[in-house]
């Protein structure tokens, strides 16, 4: 038994109720009437009609809490791939928080490339790299866990309504896990088997993020797999 | 790969603007009107080297085309036939965006149209090519180079190859007893057979307008051209949209009707170039 | 080849050689996300032809210089497999490759919303597996679904057709030997949600009044193939699921 859909799927160029409720650039008007610019849904919510893309491209915003993967290591400062068109930039000076001196500090010391950080967007605008900051509370380099990619356009769907799925995630599996906006899922497990079935269970949600049920699908997921695997 | 152009010359805001409120008034920069092509001056055998060659001025855009003729092989599925090759080279004395180097695909472009428009409708009479059938066969080489970029190349670059066209000779040859072909370069040869007289003429939408015969800057800001081949019995002989910008139908019959007229323009200079051996023709104001 | 009797692509019974009628398309296949590496990919058959798209991006270009300011840059490869022909093809771009990579380029620019993402490329790669007339509009309509499954915004979809003339009759949908041995083959692209044709090429004769039948049939059947980008699109998230 699968969900049935939480809407209608609709095309790019498809016209959308003209008081459609979603944000740029998933919609756009031309001509004057509105469609869609992406593959998406329009579900009703509380007698709105809301257009969910289920595919898009992650453009950062300041204020965004992400997950970086360093790609490179400059004079002051590193390259951080953000699963965006653009290489976002985090200066040494934040990271060590406080000056920095180029002759004495070694940057590799404390971020290697292939290293993962949770990190705040703190400028973008398009012209620009975005500019990155690990000062704040659960910010720097990830230590432990793993990381799985989804299609940024699911996130909300991996966070679900209140946080809901996230904490029937934590719950049932015993670990913790951070979905990050840009598509990356932060999952740190007591063992290796709970990760494993983490790790599925997120690639479930990303697979199915359109349709309805999916919360008890997802739970009912996790306990056959722990049962299965004898944990 | 074909990208999208990153070193365009920027045209100012306030001269888009400018056309823009000449367009409504229905004028030009240059005082013409926007369904009327620039001076055209068209003369033919300029080279002597060369089989047959014309020079085109389209207001301060020049094109030469020379066609040579070599005895060569024909293609194998056409055994019949000569061999027709359009090439054209955007040398870079003629344009700051021209570098050396192989043509790029705005030159490729440019050939393939002036080759298409006169091979589909066999403008040049390609079975009158035959040496020895399966052999031996007249290779016409048509090089279109553009000398001075100021727009429009599709119609400066056609109206010079078909002038040139006319005005080749095939040299007169001798066989040799073991086949060879032997060409005698000064003599004075028979005049090449051409079947139809082709013209392109090209139309570009800037705005809510559609201009005929656009400068180079006009071209820059362009949505799109609309290149249209016409023969002398106005058959639609070939066609090419060209530019980011989509059409619509009702622009795309403006074009085509403002373009046959302008097509009798051109053929009009093309025959005087051909019975006087240079033309001028400019608008009367 | 001029002279010679063209009865074989046109019968008696006024059918096609392959039993088409005139405005009647070769059956079409599409398929979306058939590539795991891609941002986005689709396959398309046109009867025989087949092309893959894949699309990579919006990414900052390896050569940085390469990038507008306020604006994303597409960058399109048509290209041919050796195999895709009846004699060899040389993989190296031809003449004809570079034109097409420029006309389909021009086909796609209008519908994207390039604007979204200043200083990146979008990246989209066309390759013809087998050819047989079409490979190029083809190859629109495999651009346009590879972009969309990628999640680029566009306007709208964009499919082709190329509408031919053989033994006097204009037809649809031309394939190889309807394209080799015609009188025309007008390739003709657009975005019927948006009413602009996007590429529009003509190689062969015509009369006024038969390249505006041929533009106009051409786009009631791009407004079909247009339909079935869309189902093929929702049918790859509809699927999801069902099979579980």
């Amino acid at each position: 038994m699968s969900g049935e859909l939480h809407g209608v799927i609709v095309a790019p160029g498809e016209r959308l109720d003209q008081r459609v409720e979603t944000r740029a650039p998933y919609v756009v008007e031309v001509n004057g009437v509105k469609v869609a610019t992406t593959v998406g849904m329009v579900s009703q919510r509380e007698g709105k009609s809301v257009f969910i893309p289920l595919k898009g491209v992650y453009v950062p915003e300041p204020g965004h809490i992400i997950i970086g993967l360093v790609e490179s290591i400059g004079v002051s400062s590193w390259g951080v791939d953000i699963g965006s068109p653009y290489q976002a930039t985090l200066s040494a000076q934040d990271f060590l928080g406080r000056p920095f001196n180029p002759a004495v500090d070694d940057l590799s010391r404390f971020l290697r490339v292939g290293d993962y950080v949770r990190a705040k967007v703190v400028a973008f605008d398009k012209t620009r790299s975005p500019l990155l900051s690990v000062q704040g509370e659960g910010l720097g380099r990830i230590i432990s866990g793993v990381i799985v990619e989804v299609s940024p356009a699911k996130i909300p769907r991996v966070i679900g309504k209140k946080r809901s799925m996230v904490e029937a995630l934590e719950a049932k599996t015993g670990c913790s896990v951070f979905p990050a906006v840009n598509g990356r899922v932060h999952i740190d497990c007591p063992s290796r088997e709970l990760e494993v079935i983490a790790v599925l269970a997120v690639k479930l949600i990303d697979r199915e993020a359109h349709r309805v049920g999916l919360t008890e699908k997802v739970i009912r997921f996790i306990e056959d797999e722990r049962k299965a695997r004898g944990v | 790969m074909s990208i999208t152009p990153f070193k365009m010359p920027v045209i100012p805001i306030i001269k888009k603007q400018a056309y823009l409120s000449l367009y409504e008034k229905g004028l030009r920069e240059d005082g013409r009107r926007l369904d009327k092509p620039r001076n055209i001056e068209v003369k033919v055998g300029v080279l002597e080297k060369a089989e047959g060659s014309a020079l085109v001025k389209l207001g301060n855009t020049q094109v030469l085309v020379g066609v040579k003729a070599e005895v060569g092989q024909p293609f194998k599925d056409t055994p019949d036939q000569g061999v027709l090759v359009v090439h054209a080279e955007s040398v870079p004395l003629a344009s700051p965006i021209f570098e050396p180097g192989p043509p790029d695909e705005n030159a490729i472009e440019l050939a393939r149209v002036v080759d298409r428009s006169l091979r589909e409708v066999k403008a040049v009479d390609l079975e009158s090519l035959v040496i020895r059938a399966g052999e031996k066969v007249w290779n016409l080489w048509v090089d279109i180079y553009v000398l001075d970029h100021d727009g429009n190349l599709f119609d400066a670059s056609m109206l010079a190859a078909m002038a040139a066209l006319e005005t080749t000779t095939l040299r007169d040859y001798e066989e040799l007893e073991t086949g060879e072909i032997v060409v005698k370069r000064e003599s004075p040869g028979a005049k090449l057979k051409v079947n139809h007289k082709v013209v392109t003429v090209t139309t570009a939408k800037i705005g809510n307008y559609i201009i005929v015969d656009p400068n180079f800057e006009e071209e820059i800001i362009a949505d799109y051209r609309l290149v249209l081949a016409f023969d002398e019995n106005m058959r639609i002989v070939g066609a090419q949209k060209t530019g980011s910008g989509g059409m619509t139908l009702k622009d795309f019959k403006t074009a085509l009707k403002t373009s046959k007229e302008v097509a009798q323009i051109y053929f009009k200079a093309l025959e005087q170039a051909l019975t006087s051996g240079s033309t001028q023709w400019a608008e009367q104001k | 080849m001029g002279g010679k009797p063209k009865t074989m692509l046109i019968g008696e019974d006024g059918l096609r050689h392959d039993g088409r009628k005139p405005d009647e398309m070769r059956p079409i296949k599409m398929q979306v996300g058939v590539l795991a590496n891609a941002s986005g990919s689709a396959i398309v058959e046109y009867g025989r032809t087949r092309v893959l798209a894949a699309v990579y991006g919006p990414r900052e270009p390896h050569q940085r210089f390469m990038v507008l300011p306020d604006r994303a840059i597409l960058r399109v490869r048509y290209h041919m497999a050796p195999f895709s022909t009846s004699e060899r093809k040389s993989p190296a771009p031809s003449r004809r490759e570079i034109e097409l990579s420029k006309v389909i380029r021009e086909a796609l620019e209008d519908v994207v919303l390039l604007s979204e993402y200043p200083r990146t490329a979008i990246d989209v790669y066309l390759e013809v597996l087998q050819a047989d007339g079409g490979t190029r509009v083809a190859g629109v309509t495999a651009a346009s679904l590879a972009l969309a499954d990628a999640g680029v915004p566009m306007k709208a979809l964009v499919a082709g057709v190329a509408v031919g003339k053989v033994g006097g009759i204009l037809v649809l949908d031309v394939d190889e030997l309807e394209d080799s041995k015609g009188e025309a083959d007008m390739p003709v692209a657009a975005a019927p949600d948006i009413g602009l044709v996007t590429m529009f090429q003509l190689n062969g004769v015509l009369s006024e009044d038969e390249l505006e039948r041929g533009l106009s049939m051409a786009l009631t059947a791009i407004e079909n193939i247009v339909s079935m980008e869309k189902e093929a699109l929702k049918r790859k998230f509809e699927a999801i699921g069902e099979e579980v």
